[in-house]
């Protein structure tokens, strides 16, 4: 191998000279082929994965907004004893649309985007393994969304919680179409969340950079790794709890009736076996973007690579076996109980082990406190404390006093909005260059993080102790003899504050695109291999394919460090390599821009909206989305590219030289 | 507090103030007391109070563990920004550390080892005394001479029924569980619709009610008091005014007190009274509530054969007064908007007799 | 010392090599335009829940009840329920139909004592204004007058609750089946029966 390298570099001298020339023309081919459709109609038919990805971001923020909203005219109408600002009913609808736009609408959609966004890159390929159906997953997402706002702006809002627990949510006490859309919705954007996770872990595994072997894997794409798997498997059982769920209420069948033989409590076994997973979903993605903006702000690698990818992978099984910690309250057998205490408090030790190994990472490091890092510092602050009173909330004898109270809407503000959106917010602030081609103002930034954090602090500290003083959660009011007024009057001020600090963001981000210093292609001097691209990056994202040489792929990067060649500029190619050790495999072209992912997502999703009144709309969806997927597959067979083999030979014959020799590429054929 | 101490070690003076400001408020607000007696940590019954003494265990290490791992996270700060500083001038970078130094990753190594051992540590014992906890608190206490109270949830309301071996002395009530001081309780818990959940911070912890499933909670009230208790599990419209309140009275009032309740209601004394059972058996109060000792035998509704003994009405949202009682009547959803009890035109005379002849139930 | 600098300039040259014509993102607002439109056309009534009830006997002077007809014939001027168009006042009304014994005699629809409710049958008409009729004013043989005992809005919704046990609601207002045993097809997935008007049977 060695010997081979330096075969490699002495040819690699001799080809400098006429490398440049070719190189240009190669890439003005490079930039036709991978670039994105233009025009409204072709606007649909784009299947970049940094453009699909960025539609989930702007499409997860808009609903972050819009749950955010509903969270502050809660807190107005909470702010005081028996306020009358919302009816009973249409505060119901508010927290029951919160909490499903936050947890199906926001965060895992923008989790799972900012890795298809940066998935690819950081592992050094031009685009997802299945790039349209990465497209179909995008509108099956905004599909259900627009469902279900559609309905909530048409006052058919759900209300029975984002838990929806059966009787409450079954046809005798939710009549109307109210619960049925949800439901549809939960069933309908899981797919999306599917297609992520699928399309992510088929990434991760074949299509590597050369070098990057599972053991130099950044710990960003290990956390989307993990959370890829535990997608898959949590979210079949929510789609079976919500399709369980909608057969009840549409087609009469008996599931959770328990006088004909069905089980209410089955459903929150169901639901809750994908509710707590789904928690960690949001949660490890987060500790990707830390581990990566700890990294680069201590200028040096996170310490304890392997312990952190045990504990993600530990976190992600030990996830599965705690769920029944929403359920003590149940009449369940106590010992059974006891087991899911044990496992609560156990998962304390790899998030702990975490914590410790980014605090020994910024103790031997050389520490920058930009904006993203001070993010960090807060999700510190925040998550630590949210992680400690789920210690308290894993205890069966203490979950029996705060279960249901505005203890645990403390503990899991702490947890998520501390684990997951203080993180994201860095991972805004950090990667803005890199998305945009511009700095993003540190000064807004830093206005930012001290709302944000103060004003968080504020909603959500007194919750604890408005739990310990007996204030049930999901209630739209109280009674001023409770004494909770003050304590909520605090909390409503908070969000006030919050409120500010994400319209700061707003307002940073909208005037940072257009007055930002211009970034160039790695700003924070960072070492993962989306930094080596110019910012913004370009449709095919690298150049050329870079190898990688040790787990901080561009400070190991020597001037010698070969380059990936051979790959056709005339059809969307890349490289597929080993799952474990990165070598090069074969290659692979991917499919281009269609207009058929759309379609068979507007085809799906005419079955499940449409089957909330008939069921004829399934036969006919089932014709429909059969001719789109025909076109799908047929407009793929038939692309204008040929078949790999041929054109390779064609390549060959055409005597069009590569700019550098094969450096350890294409070996095997596909 | 604790989050000052380690986010501010650099972050500038005027954030530092702002948030000592706010943590300030915050400590005040939840230090000055509160009235309602809905609280956790101020237990009237062993069960309660197990729980209490584990809140006390688990609260302090948690704190202490939150306040060493801020600290540790506060001078891991500092130190790298002293780092950064030496390294480099005021505004360039200091070179990547790709291949850190193992002697040095070493010595921190055995620093996260012990502290992932102290973790452990730590959850172990709070896992033990929390199971021990659990064991004493299930351990049925209630053997000999404990009392069984049948509570059903209903939306928005809670039924009461005590049972007793002789089926004239089984009364019904609703809202308020009287209960002896010092002797166990048993709660045998149903819903007749969806799931509520039965909780009495001050005495237990929660029990759900789940349709088809029997649960049952035990307490015991070793003080004098009324402690209010609240549906804790969302079960509709007006889940935030399903309360109750436990009334703990000494054994001779308590037991007073049931021989009142097993009576028939009073019968009506004078004109007005008189005049107001004809509206309550003619108008529509008759097809949801009953009187035992009248035809009224419904049970959609709460029992209403002691009404006017109980503090409160609509499940504890009002105060039992004769304004409340009657806005009630009047217009029940102006109070508890989706509450089943309809609206009731009754004319002013008959309105004030229906009243009279409530007040006399006692 | 500057290596940093130097690194990231040398990354720079090697992968950024490209025409930088940077694509302006046609951000399309087609899907704003499509949530515009839909809001546009807002106020459901499917789903509206009135919690605050008209005051009892409001609506009742639109319909003569001293008119006892026998073998049906509709009212002068068709009266419209105003609760038929909701689900929840339809579910309301099931939920009364129980609470008020009129399973007693009806049962589940199916009929007992009472005549059954979810065929096409009606003695005394199927209209809306005939069944408010028959429950405020009570009819022969056994159906009492719910007069005075009942608030008009009730009535209203027990109407609308009647008539979906033989199918005459939309399907997307009837209720599903309940949460205890099910004697019966739920009224949402009952066929429409054509109502025909019948006379009293023959009292044995």
């Amino acid at each position: 191998m060695a010997r081979e390298n330096e075969k490699e570099r002495e040819e690699a001298k001799q080809d400098d000279a006429v490398a440049l020339p070719v190189e240009g023309e190669r890439l003005r081919e490079l930039e036709e082929t991978w670039k994105s459709p233009r025009g409204v109609w072709k606007f649909l038919t784009d299947t970049n994965h940094k453009v699909i990805a960025m539609r989930y971001v702007v499409t997860a923020f808009v609903f972050f907004l819009l749950a955010g909203l509903e969270a502050a005219v809660m807190r107005l109408q909470l702010a005081r004893p028996e306020s009358r600002i919302l009816t009973p009913d249409l505060y119901d609808q508010f927290f029951t649309m919160h909490g499903t736009t936050m947890m199906f609408l926001f965060a895992v959609p923008i989790m799972e985007a900012m890795g298809l966004y940066f998935v690819p890159m950081m592992i050094g390929t031009r685009n997802v393994a299945f790039p349209r159906m990465n497209a179909f997953g995008y509108y099956t997402y905004l599909i259900g969304g627009l469902l279900l706002y559609i309905g909530f702006f048409l006052h058919v809002g759900p209300d029975a919680g984002w838990f929806a627990y059966v009787p409450l949510s079954g046809p005798q006490f939710s009549p109307g179409k109210r619960i049925d859309i949800w439901a549809q919705m939960i069933t309908f954007t899981e797919i999306a969340a599917l297609v992520g996770a699928v399309e992510i872990i088929v990434t991760v595994f074949k299509q590597r950079a050369p070098g990057m072997t599972l053991n130099r894997l950044p710990l960003f794409v290990w956390a989307q790794l993990v959370t890829s798997f535990m997608i898959i498997f949590s979210m079949p059982a929510v789609m079976m709890a919500s399709g369980m769920l909608a057969m009840d209420r549409l087609v009469d069948t008996h599931f959770f009736n328990p006088a004909e033989g069905g089980d209410a409590l089955l459903y929150q076994h169901l639901f809750w076996f994908f509710g707590h997973p789904e928690v960690y979903i949001i949660f490890i993605p987060a500790l990707g973007f830390v581990s990566s903006i700890v990294a680069t702000f201590t200028r040096r690698p996170v310490f304890g690579y392997l312990a952190m990818v045990l504990s993600l992978i530990a976190t992600a099984f030990i996830g599965f076996g705690l769920w029944v910690h929403h359920m003590f309250a149940t009449p369940l057998p106590q010992l059974g109980q006891s087991f899911f205490t044990g496992a609560s408090m156990m998962i304390a030790i790899p998030s702990g082990v975490q914590i410790f190994c980014w605090i020994a990472t910024m103790w031997r490091g050389k520490l920058r406190l930009k904006t993203p890092m001070v993010f960090v510092l807060g999700f510190f602050a925040i998550f630590v404390l949210g992680g400690l009173s789920g210690i308290i909330l894993a205890s069966v004898p203490l979950d029996w006093q705060v279960h249901d109270t505005y203890f645990v809407v403390a503990h899991f503000h702490y947890v998520l909005i501390g684990g997951a959106v203080f993180p994201l917010f860095g991972a805004m602030h950090y990667w803005y260059p890199k998305w945009t081609g511009r700095m993003i103002s540190e000064r807004l930034g830093m206005l930012t993080f001290w709302l944000l954090f103060v004003g968080f602090n504020l909603v959500f500290f007194p919750m604890h102790q408005l739990g310990l003083k007996g204030m049930p959660r999901r209630v739209y009011t109280y009674l001023p003899e409770t004494g909770w007024g003050s304590l909520n009057m605090i909390a409503s001020v908070g969000a006030a504050l919050m409120a500010l600090g994400v319209v700061t963001f707003l307002a940073n981000v909208w005037a940072s695109r257009r007055a930002g210093v211009l970034a160039g292609a790695n700003p924070w001097y960072a070492d993962t291999l989306e930094w080596a691209t110019e910012s913004p990056a370009p449709d095919y994202n690298f150049a050329n394919i870079p190898t990688v040489e040790g787990r901080s792929a561009l400070w190991e990067m020597k001037d010698d460090t070969p380059i990936v060649v051979g790959l056709s500029t005339e059809c969307r190619e890349v490289l597929c390599t080993h799952i474990m050790d990165a070598e090069p495999d074969h290659r692979y072209e991917l499919p281009g821009p269609s207009i058929f992912p759309v379609l068979t997502a507007l085809a799906v999703g005419v079955a499940f909206t449409a089957g909330i009144f008939t069921p004829w709309a399934f036969p006919v969806s089932a014709v429909l989305s059969g001719a789109s997927l025909y076109g799908w597959f047929w407009s793929n067979r038939n692309s204008k590219n040929e078949p790999v083999k041929e054109r390779r030979a064609r390549t060959d014959k055409a005597d069009r030289p590569s700019p550098r020799p094969a450096a350890r590429t294409v070996e095997g054929e596909a | 507090m604790t989050t000052r101490s380690a986010i501010n070690v650099r972050l500038g003076r005027a954030g530092r103030r702002v948030l000592g400001v706010a943590l300030a408020a915050v400590c005040v607000a939840s230090t000055t007391g509160f009235d309602a007696n809905q609280k956790v940590l101020a237990p009237a019954g062993p069960h309660a109070g197990g729980v209490s003494r584990l809140w006390w265990i688990f609260f302090p290490v948690l704190a202490v563990v939150y306040v060493v791992t801020l600290i540790f996270c506060a001078v891991a700060v500092a130190r790298g920004r002293a780092r950064q500083g030496r390294d480099a001038g005021a505004n360039s970078i200091p070179p990547p550390e790709a291949k850190p130094d193992e002697a040095r990753e070493r010595r921190v190594r055995s620093a996260v080892v012990v502290a992932t051992a102290l973790t452990t540590i730590i959850l172990f014992v709070l896992l033990v005394s929390s199971f021990l906890t659990g064991r004493e608190l299930t351990m049925t206490r209630s053997d000999a001479g404990a009392l069984t109270i049948e509570v059903t949830g209903h939306q928005w309301w809670w039924e009461v029924r005590y049972d007793d071996a002789v089926s004239a002395n089984v009364f019904t009530t609703a809202n308020e569980i009287h209960v002896p001081v010092g002797q166990p309780v048993i709660l045998r818990l149903s819903s007749t619709d969806v799931i509520h959940s039965f909780w009495v911070p001050n005495l237990a912890g929660k029990k759900d009610l789940i349709p088809g499933k029997s649960s049952s909670v035990w307490l015991r009230a070793d003080r004098e008091g009324v402690y209010r208790g609240q549906c804790a599990e969302f079960c509709g419209m007006q889940h935030a005014h399903m309360a109750f309140v436990v009334v703990a009275d000494p054994p001779d009032k308590f037991w007073a007190w049931v021989a009142a309740q097993r009576q028939p209601a009073v019968n009506p004394q004078t004109d007005s009274q008189k005049r107001g059972q004809a509206v309550f058996l003619s108008a529509t109060c008759v097809m949801c509530h009953a009187i035992q000792g009248t035809q009224a035998n419904a049970s959609v509704g709460p029992n209403l054969t002691h009404v006017a003994s109980r503090a409160w009405i609509a499940a504890e949202t009002i105060p039992n007064t004769r304004g409340h009682l009657s806005g009630w009547v009047a217009n029940a959803q102006g109070v508890k908007p989706g509450v089943l009890m309809p609206p009731n035109s009754l004319s002013s005379e008959d309105l004030q007799s229906l009243l009279d002849y409530l007040q006399s139930l006692k | 010392m500057k290596r940093g600098d130097l690194k990231s300039e040398i990354t720079n040259l090697r992968f950024c090599l490209s025409p930088s014509v940077r694509r302006p993102s046609a951000r399309a607002c087609v899907v704003a335009a499509w949530l515009a439109v839909v809001v546009a056309l807002a106020a459901c009534e499917r789903e509206k829940r009135e919690t605050v009830e008209a005051a009892p006997g409001a609506r009742t002077e639109a319909i003569s009840l001293s008119d006892l007809r026998p073998g049906g014939g509709s009212q002068p001027g068709e009266t419209k329920n105003p609760d038929e168009g909701r689900a929840y006042d339809i579910s309301q009304g099931k939920q009364f139909f129980s609470y008020y014994n009129c399973a007693g005699c009806h049962f589940n629809g199916g009929g007992g004592i009472g005549p059954p409710l979810m065929d096409d049958k009606w003695i005394y008409g199927s209209d809306p204004a005939n069944i408010y009729e028959t429950i405020v004013e009570g009819r022969p043989n056994g159906m009492p007058s719910f007069r005075g005992k009942i608030t008009d809005a009730q009535v209203w919704q027990l109407v609308g609750y009647v008539r979906s046990m033989s199918g005459q609601l939309p399907k997307d207002v009837s209720p599903t089946r309940s949460d205890h045993m099910n004697a019966r097809k739920s009224e949402q997935t009952t066929e429409k029966e054509q109502p025909k008007k019948t006379t009293l049977p023959e009292t044995k």
